[in-house]
């Protein structure tokens, strides 16, 4: 082994990915102000997966759409792999996943796939990709590229927007309540797929969803937010052992980390 | 078995040809007992020709003066397309304008209703005014005809986007030109199709409106002599000329909304 390989294999596990710091975000109209967000502050280390769960209306929408300079924050500071968000967003160095797939419907799979390539040049540009008919066969969809969005099931579709938003390589993942809109036993099984391409490709994940088994079954760590202003409530770690498969939600350790991770959703209720 | 009956395909095709007129039938049936109706209460009631012609003598005059009428056709056709080609693209471009420049909207939408407020019949005659005897004042209110409902649907096109679809671009970095480019643009088709298949219709009523005042060719022109001539027939079958252009125009463009609008336009991915 040569010191080059050695000094990338034992790259530190703590790096850090995503760094919050008393983050404020306020949304100001003519009438009332109404605090989104207040005083959150957490890490997330490089390749983790951490999922974010609240009740509706806590503003762990508004905490990724911070992240991802969607949303002007107000107060406190973001930084994605050092960078602000702005400069992160220009860099491409997170992609974001949408609760609707938001596929263009008039484009096929490959071309929806391609979408990100073709935008956004002036920016910086994308010097490295990944290759579109790769990434279809990640999500499982090999000999559909052709096909158009409303020829496609719901769980289809959000596997060709996961396919769309890795065609960067993107070095984090933004994904709010991707899943959230699918039948359980499609959720199901996009969720382990979910953990595969998460292994496979290396990229940190942030994961928002109201599902509290969701959260426990794909995070290694849980950012449970409060409502009313959003609130760090608790930042718990879970992580089941890898390779983690849908069997471990029967055993008593993960039910006890769902019921650990709803009574602090109670306590905030 | 791995190559299927080419017969059976034919066949599949055959019948729903077949089904398509059964479904066409009962237009057909209604428009020829329309026609038939048409001509006994003429003859029945003992109407004389030069107030209502029937249905043969119509026809008679398409066989005797076709010549006249063709030359006539043509151009009220070439007048109505350019008008159709004029008034559709201004409508385009200031509507892409009004849906980047808010103040151009609050500006000059204003005056655009106010302009499509005023009978074409009134302005009819300021335009051959000012444009002449030639084809110029047709073009343009044939033009004017078309430009309003193409302005209205076109602006609610463009605005009529996925939300998250812009999300996604700005994510992506991308530029304003790429979002009208690749959302925008293909977001308002279905918008867009509505309209021009109202102004195909009613651009052939605007070369016919503006060739009643000061022209001596044309559908319109036709149309005015045969009334003081009382040349009944004439002026039916010339109508009738009319009517077919305009319903050419409808079924060319729905052909084209058809092939260019492939994905369902009520859908949001």
């Amino acid at each position: 082994m040569t010191a080059v390989q050695a000094e990338e294999g034992g790259r530190p596990a703590s790096t850090t990915a995503i760094s919050v710091r008393d983050l404020v975000v306020r949304f100001d109209s003519d009438s009332s102000s109404v605090t989104a967000l207040d005083a959150v502050s957490f890490d997330v280390p490089e390749a983790g997966l951490v999922t974010m769960l609240g009740p509706t209306g806590c503003g762990k929408s508004t905490l990724l759409r911070a992240i991802a300079d969607l949303v002007a924050i107000s107060g406190g500071g973001i930084s994605v792999f050092g960078r602000t968000p702005e400069q992160a967003r220009r860099a491409r160095d997170f992609a974001f996943v949408f609760q609707d797939a938001a596929l263009l419907p008039w484009r096929s799979v490959i071309d929806n796939v391609r979408l990100p390539l073709e935008v956004g040049r002036s920016g910086g540009g994308v010097e490295q990709h990944a290759e579109p008919e790769a990434l279809i066969a990640l999500v499982g969809l090999s000999g559909r590229e052709g096909a158009l969005p409303h020829e496609l099931s719901g769980g289809m579709r959000q596997r060709v927007s996961i396919a769309r938003a890795l065609v960067c390589r993107p070095r984090v993942l933004l994904m709010d309540e991707p899943f959230g809109a699918l039948d359980e036993i499609t959720r199901d099984k996009l969720n382990e797929e979910l953990l595969r391409i998460w292994k496979e490709t290396g990229t940190t994940i942030m994961f928002v969803t109201h599902s509290v088994p969701e959260a426990a079954f794909l995070g290694q760590k849980c950012l449970v937010l409060s409502a009313h202003p959003g609130r760090v409530r608790a930042y718990v770690d879970v992580g089941f052992p890898e390779p983690r498969e849908l069997a471990i939600r029967d055993t008593l350790e993960f039910v006890q980390t769902t019921a650990h991770l709803r009574r602090q959703l109670e306590t905030i209720a | 078995m791995n190559s299927p009956d080419p017969s059976a395909g034919a066949e599949t095709r055959g019948s729903s040809r077949a089904a398509v007129w059964r479904r066409r039938l009962p237009a057909i049936t209604a428009a020829v007992g329309l026609l038939l109706l048409w001509h006994l209460i003429v003859v029945g009631f003992g109407i004389p020709t030069y107030i209502a012609p029937n249905p043969f003598q119509v026809l008679q005059v398409f066989i005797d003066k076709g010549a006249l009428i063709w030359i006539n056709f043509w151009p009220t056709m070439v007048e109505a397309m350019a008008g159709f080609a004029l008034g559709n693209s201004i409508a385009v471009l200031l509507a892409i304008w009004f849906v980047h420049n808010q103040l151009a909207e609050r500006a000059f939408y204003p005056i655009a209703v106010f302009i499509n407020t005023i009978p074409i019949i009134a302005i009819a005659p300021i335009l051959v005014l000012i444009l002449g005897n030639g084809y110029a004042p047709k073009v343009v209110i044939a033009a004017l005809i078309c430009f309003f409902p193409t302005l209205v649907n076109m602006v609610r096109g463009l605005k009529a986007v996925n939300p998250q679809m812009l999300e996604l671009m700005r994510v992506l970095s991308a530029n304003d030109w790429e979002v009208l480019w690749k959302i925008r643009l293909q977001s308002s088709l279905p918008f867009l199709f509505a309209a021009l298949k109202i102004a195909s219709t009613t651009c052939v009523i605007g070369a016919i409106v503006g060739e009643w005042i000061g022209s001596n060719y044309g559908l319109g022109a036709l149309i005015i002599e045969a009334t003081y001539n009382f040349r009944s027939p004439l002026l039916y079958a010339t109508v009738v000329t009319g009517a077919g252009l305009a319903v050419a125009a409808f079924t060319l463009t729905s052909f084209v909304e058809r092939r260019v609008v492939k994905w369902s336009s009520s859908a949001v991915f």
